[in-house]
């Protein structure tokens, strides 16, 4: 019996641990996955906004995925030049391949150029959103970047 | 099945936790058939809210009759997709503890319960989604299809 009290005892706590692991990295704001080429995104069917557009991939039987939607389609709403997609997983399985999309909802931040510029996975808040969309250049800075290279 | 207005999100969130007592005893009871026989129980409520919706399982009912009553309305509907998901791969894992259990690997037993446990424990405390971390792995290695 001793052994299993044990066994339960490091079962809870590697549990809580997970937990915590799990619960800091949702939304978290992350650096853009290196992707070779960049993405055509309009033959994917995808409309991006003049600034940044939030790119996010759903499922029917993710809960978070409903919130996320909400909070960034709150934004999109207060902020000029900022878009909102919402693509389903099944019907984008290629894109989801191609650019290493692990879980639901993951929110890709492109740029007016089509350039990740950061992404974020699990339940969204809006203050994360604004820190995100902080990560994309002002579009004065964003057109002499280009300029230059 | 019919997609109605929801379900009251907190429903599945109590459910989870006393699966995840239950689970508990799973993991002390150790391997014996007195464990086995309580995994059994676990799997068919979760077959049962595989079947009929989280909603719809008696931990569900449960939180219906002596729970609801007590809290204020919720603050929104959640689709009953997502836990009806969740309930799905609780009946996988318990699935194959009970399989090779009655096959004569008890030590199965305890472990599929520890699994289960994890992600009942982690619904119930943080609101885990186990379709949100789920169903795109499963999808891109091609195990559930749309």
């Amino acid at each position: 019996m001793l052994g299993q009290v044990i066994a339960l005892v490091v079962l809870v706590l590697g549990t809580a641990a997970l937990g915590v692991w799990w619960s800091a990295r949702q939304g978290a704001v992350r650096a853009p996955r290196e992707t070779s080429a960049g993405i055509d995104w309009s033959s994917a069917g995808i409309a991006l906004a003049e600034r940044v557009t939030f790119v996010q991939f759903s499922a029917e039987v993710c809960a978070a995925c409903r919130s996320t939607s909400r909070v960034l389609g709150g934004l999109t709403g207060s902020s000029s030049g900022v878009g909102h997609r919402e693509l389903l997983v099944d019907d984008h399985l290629d894109l989801v391949r191609s650019l290493g999309v692990q879980r639901t909802p993951t929110v890709l931040v492109v740029d007016g150029g089509g350039r990740e510029v950061a992404r974020m996975s699990g339940v969204v808040s809006d203050t994360q959103a604004r820190q995100a969309l902080n990560r994309v250049p002002t579009p004065a800075v964003a057109e002499a970047d280009e300029g230059q290279s | 099945m019919s997609v109605s207005k929801g379900i009251d999100p907190r429903g599945p969130r109590v459910g989870a936790s006393i699966t995840a007592v239950l689970l508990a005893a799973v993991v002390l009871l150790g391997a014996s058939t007195a464990g086995l026989w309580l995994l059994t129980f676990i799997m068919l409520s979760f077959l049962l809210g595989t079947l009929r919706g989280a909603e719809g399982s008696w931990q569900g009912m449960l939180f219906k009759k002596f729970v609801r009553p007590r809290l204020g309305p919720p603050g929104e509907m959640e689709d009953r997709r997502p836990p009806r998901f969740a309930q799905g791969i609780g009946l996988f894992v318990t699935a194959v503890g009970v399989i090779l259990g009655f096959f004569g690997v008890l030590p199965a037993v305890p472990i599929a319960a520890a699994v289960a446990f994890v992600a009942a424990a982690l619904n119930a405390v943080v609101g885990l989604c186990l379709g949100c971390e789920m169903y795109l792995l499963l999808r891109r290695t091609g195990l559930v299809r749309a």
